[in-house]
């Protein structure tokens, strides 16, 4: 805390939910680097996958029924909500409901408690509550309302998300919420319903249709939510790369051909693929095969966010990645959280800490 | 905490002092389609190919062309006709052979549920009709935008109603316009009626099959099952107005309802005389 910028902010002491989570991993890393943050809670049911420093790992269950006494317990004044399911494929239903919309209400019911010390939240919600209908706009603002009732489990649950998020700012004006909604997200590690398509042998699209993506790099969604957490964003915001790419052109770039699905009765066909766990296309993605989606990212940007990548240099950094790990097989040997260790390091009066 | 446009403190919104380009791509892109869905080089393609039709069939003829602005944004403004209308490929090819500047088509988002026809539709420069996609396309890139307020009305009316407009919607192309500053600019298509006449319409084909409408034409009648894509040779004459302009500020959330649908209607009156007027010097339908 020695430098000029850091000694004129107070230091932070930060809650990340969704620590075992590809998301919560990397926060947590990117707020180690941060000298000005003093203390790191991460909350999971799963154990930490990456590395980490100082970040102290807490297990809960999936509704976060013991948050209030960690939030009390650790004076906390910011959270950092990743813990929001966006990947319809990685588990049923009601588990989706537990974490995504039981385990935010328990979220904001401790941040709100009398003696909170709670002043920032930042929530990563995903673009999919906008939906996708013929009657969208082609970019979506912040502000634009959908076009029809969201229908799919997932998107439900996401807009249950927000009205909890929304309900919250209302009545906690003291606490400055952003709301970061959050494209495609595509890049070298992360694994969604659109990297299983695009790495099947041929890509699926529908008959006549050829929406346009918009993509948002992993490093992107990192330094976005690092920006709201050292600039206190306030509000929503989308967070999507520049830029609209035919998905014939996405699969193009991937160096793959397109397989085109009949443009009725698309679920009835991709049934079968799916209960041999072969492609999977959730509901949420079948409109976007038509109809494609949009957001408009300038909000953020007036706000002094620069982009590192544009929608076709995510995909091309993704594919890149892919051909890579072809080539050489997963190169990072894959981390395993062991209790014993972690705690030794962090709380060992044997372990030398604040060298010079 | 932040505040957006730091250099201006008061305003929301930064004023943009220049116009974003719709056609500005990455240097690594693989196509040229735009952030719309236009593509340049399919444009370019469908003009050579539509080209004959545009002089040799419909013999297109334009008055007034130079009211068209050729920088900055305007919303053009069109009576609609026949079953499949053929006026907006005749107004769209027209202003990007003459005037040499894209055109934006506003339509129906039925187009974008059809396979092939949506997507090709959307290539050539066509938009689902969103207040959201008329603004950014006016104000933010300063682009020519072409809308038919009548909406399917136009096209769906049968041979007997030829040339009386419908109404012009709730006047939301006006309302646009206002928001974004633009002027708006009508024309008066005479001919479009003529190439594909609608005899009747066939109510419950068209619920059937989920279309807007299900029109009988007398092309069909004429020329078999080809008539449903073959137009008769009317003569096109096309006749740019003066532009309006609105003496409003841009940029406010909502504008006077009242005053609204006074601008529509004088608008959609102009188009109507101008249409009644050009119709008492045609002689022919075939040869103007």
């Amino acid at each position: 805390m020695s430098s000029a910028t850091t000694a004129s902010r107070p230091a932070r002491r930060v809650l990340v939910t969704g620590l075992g989570t590809f998301w919560g991993g990397r926060i947590a890393q990117a707020l180690e680097a941060d000298p000005n943050v003093e203390v790191i809670v991460g909350l999971d049911t799963t154990e930490p996958t990456v590395e980490l420093e100082r970040t102290e790992y807490v297990r809960v269950d999936a509704n976060y029924s013991i948050l209030s006494r960690i939030v009390h317990a650790t004076q906390v004044d910011t959270i950092i909500h990743t813990f929001l399911v966006v990947d319809p494929t990685q588990m049923s239903r009601r588990s989706m409901h537990e974490i995504n919309v039981i385990g935010t209400m328990n979220l904001f019911a401790a941040a709100s408690a009398p003696a909170s010390t709670v002043r920032n939240v930042i929530v990563k919600s995903a673009t999919m509550v906008y939906g996708c209908a013929p009657e969208d706009p082609v970019w979506f603002r912040e502000d634009t309302p959908r076009s029809r009732p969201a229908r799919a489990p997932l998107e439900r649950s996401l807009e249950a998300v927000e009205g909890y998020v929304r309900d919250f700012a209302e009545d906690n004006p003291h606490v400055n919420v952003a709301l970061l909604r959050f494209s495609n997200v595509i890049g070298s590690q992360i694994q969604t319903p659109l990297t299983r398509l695009l790495n099947l042998p041929v890509v699926p699209s529908v008959f006549g249709f050829d929406p346009r993506f918009q993509f948002v790099h992993e490093d992107d969604v990192i330094r976005s939510i690092q920006f709201a957490f050292e600039h206190d964003l306030p509000g929503v915001f989308n967070v999507a790369g520049d830029g609209l790419i035919p998905w014939s052109e996405v699969a193009k770039q991937c160096g793959k051909r397109t397989f085109a699905l009949p443009p009725v009765g698309t679920s009835l066909l991709t049934s079968p693929f799916r209960s041999i766990g072969l492609a999977d296309v959730p509901e949420a993605y079948h409109g976007l095969l038509k109809y494609g989606r949009g957001v408009d990212n300038r909000r953020l940007k007036d706000f002094g966010f620069r982009y590192d990548y544009t929608s076709s240099q995510a995909v091309a950094a993704f594919i890149e990645a892919v051909r890579l790990r072809h080539t050489i097989g997963d190169s990072e040997p894959a981390y395993r959280y062991e209790r014993d260790v972690e705690q030794f390091f962090r709380h060992s009066p044997a372990v030398v800490r604040d060298r010079p | 905490m932040l505040a957006p446009g730091a250099d201006q403190p008061d305003s929301y919104l930064p004023v943009r002092k220049e116009y974003d380009d719709p056609d500005q791509l990455a240097t690594d892109r693989m196509s040229d389609v735009n952030e719309w869905g236009r593509s340049e080089h399919m444009r370019e393609l469908a003009r050579r190919l539509y080209d004959p039709v545009y002089r040799n069939w419909f013999r297109v003829e334009w008055e007034g062309l130079e009211k068209i602005p050729t920088d900055g944004g305007a919303l053009l403004v069109a009576n609609h006709a026949a079953a499949i209308p053929s006026d907006a490929p005749v107004i769209m090819h027209g202003i990007e052979t003459e005037l040499n500047r894209p055109c934006y088509g506003l339509a129906d988002n039925f187009f974008r549920t059809l396979p092939v026809l949506g997507t090709l539709w959307n290539r050539l420069g066509g938009l689902p009709a969103h207040p959201d996609n008329a603004y950014r396309l006016l104000h933010d890139q300063g682009q020519l935008v072409l809308v038919f307020p009548e909406g399917v009305k136009g096209p769906a009316k049968t041979y007997d109603e030829r040339y009386q407009l419908r109404r012009f919607g709730r006047g939301g192309f006006v309302e646009i316009a206002m928001r974004a500053g633009v002027p708006v600019i009508p024309i008066a298509v005479v001919g479009a009626e003529e190439s594909m006449p609608t005899l009747l319409r066939i109510p419950s084909i068209a619920k059937a099959f989920g279309l807007p409408y299900m029109p009988l034409t007398a092309n069909m009648l004429v020329a078999g099952p080809l008539g449903a894509v073959l137009y008769f040779p009317a003569k096109f004459k096309l006749k740019v107005l003066d532009p309006v302009h609105f003496d409003v500020p841009p940029g406010q959330e909502r504008y006077s309802r009242s005053r609204i649908m006074d601008e529509s209607e004088l608008i959609r009156d102009r188009i109507q005389v101008a249409l009644y007027e050009m119709l008492r010097r045609r002689r022919s339908v075939w040869f103007g």
